[in-house]
């Protein structure tokens, strides 16, 4: 089973990285950009068929390792498999 | 006394911080390697600075789970002295012996200058050769120091006087232009609950020797390393 970690800055946590990263949209012609936030995203492949299973095991690893819960918050997706 | 120094893939001032415990201070220093599972001995251990494990994930977050830390851990535990410069804190909030956590910097540069922090706290094993209030000047080296936590979680940080270093401007007044990397409350440095395990930003070890043109990080090292019953009383 494949899945999908996304890990980024907390909403209340100003991420300096996604603002320079608006900014420079805007220089671009993107001037209609409200907000970018710059995070982190993680491809995993842990075996296993049961998707609730491996959702309880992506949880434990993002608090573990994968996310800093002081400053980040993260969401997981299990991926269609593409065999 | 006996001080262990760990040594991480990628820590890089190590050999400094050596230098001073060992040369400047006459004490008993070893190395201790990353995956050594005992400490030796050591009554201080010291996380120093560099790039553990090439700061993969986020800085110290691949060091903080490496075998010698199940060591530093025990040893906070009992009491022990734990000392963690730039790297070293990120190291030990990502183990969570401190709390908060070092974020990018929040103008997105790394900031290599000298700083002015406000010594927050003097009782500590850590600051006791400091006076009360007392400005020092550091060198910082790092690109990500912005010290963050919840709202919630830095006043109780303050109501527990665990900011033990302030960044404030050369006089001692706060100022948030002198807060290069934009720490939350301007903070530099903390310690856990108990005073034995300090995190600090700036680098004490590359400013304790006068040939060195400042001296005002030697008095951390003199702090950790005298006697507790020498302090009350005559200085060396």
């Amino acid at each position: 089973m494949r899945a999908r970690v996304n890990v980024y800055p907390r909403r209340e946590i100003l991420d300096p990285q996604g603002k320079a990263i608006r900014d420079a949209l805007e220089r671009v012609g993107f001037a209609a950009v409200r907000e970018v936030r710059a995070g982190k995203s993680f491809e995993i492949d842990l075996g296993g068929d049961d998707p609730a299973v491996a959702g309880e095991i992506l949880r434990q690893m993002c608090e573990k390792l994968l996310a800093n819960t002081v400053v980040e918050e993260y969401g997981i997706e299990i991926l269609e498999d593409r065999r | 006394m006996r001080c262990g120094v760990v040594v991480f893939p990628g820590s890089n001032c190590d050999h400094d911080v050596y230098h001073v415990l060992k040369h400047v201070l006459d004490q008993e220093v070893l190395f201790l390697w990353h995956q050594d599972s005992s400490l030796k001995g050591c009554e201080l251990v010291v996380l120093p600075g560099g790039w553990s494990y090439g700061d993969y994930l986020r800085g110290g977050a691949l060091a903080a789970l490496s075998p010698v830390m199940a060591a530093v851990r025990r040893h906070a535990d009992a009491g022990g002295l734990v000392l963690g410069v730039c790297n070293g804190f990120q190291v030990l909030t990502e183990a969570h012996l401190l709390p908060g956590a070092l974020r990018r910097n929040a103008r997105l540069r790394f900031e290599c200058r000298d700083v002015f922090m406000r010594v927050e706290r003097t009782d500590l094993p850590f600051t006791r050769r400091y006076r009360p209030g007392q400005v020092v000047r550091m060198p910082i080296a790092h690109g990500e120091g912005n010290y963050e936590d919840s709202p919630a979680a830095l006043d109780q940080l303050e109501t527990a006087g665990q900011v033990v270093l302030r960044y404030c401007g050369p006089g001692g007044e706060p100022d948030p232009a002198w807060n290069f990397n934009g720490s939350a409350r301007a903070i530099g440095g903390v310690c856990n609950p108990r005073g034995n395990v300090l995190g600090l930003m700036p680098h004490p070890e590359r400013c304790a020797e006068e040939v060195l043109g400042n001296s005002d990080g030697l008095a951390l090292f003199e702090s950790m390393v005298a006697p507790v019953a020498r302090t009350a009383g005559a200085r060396r």
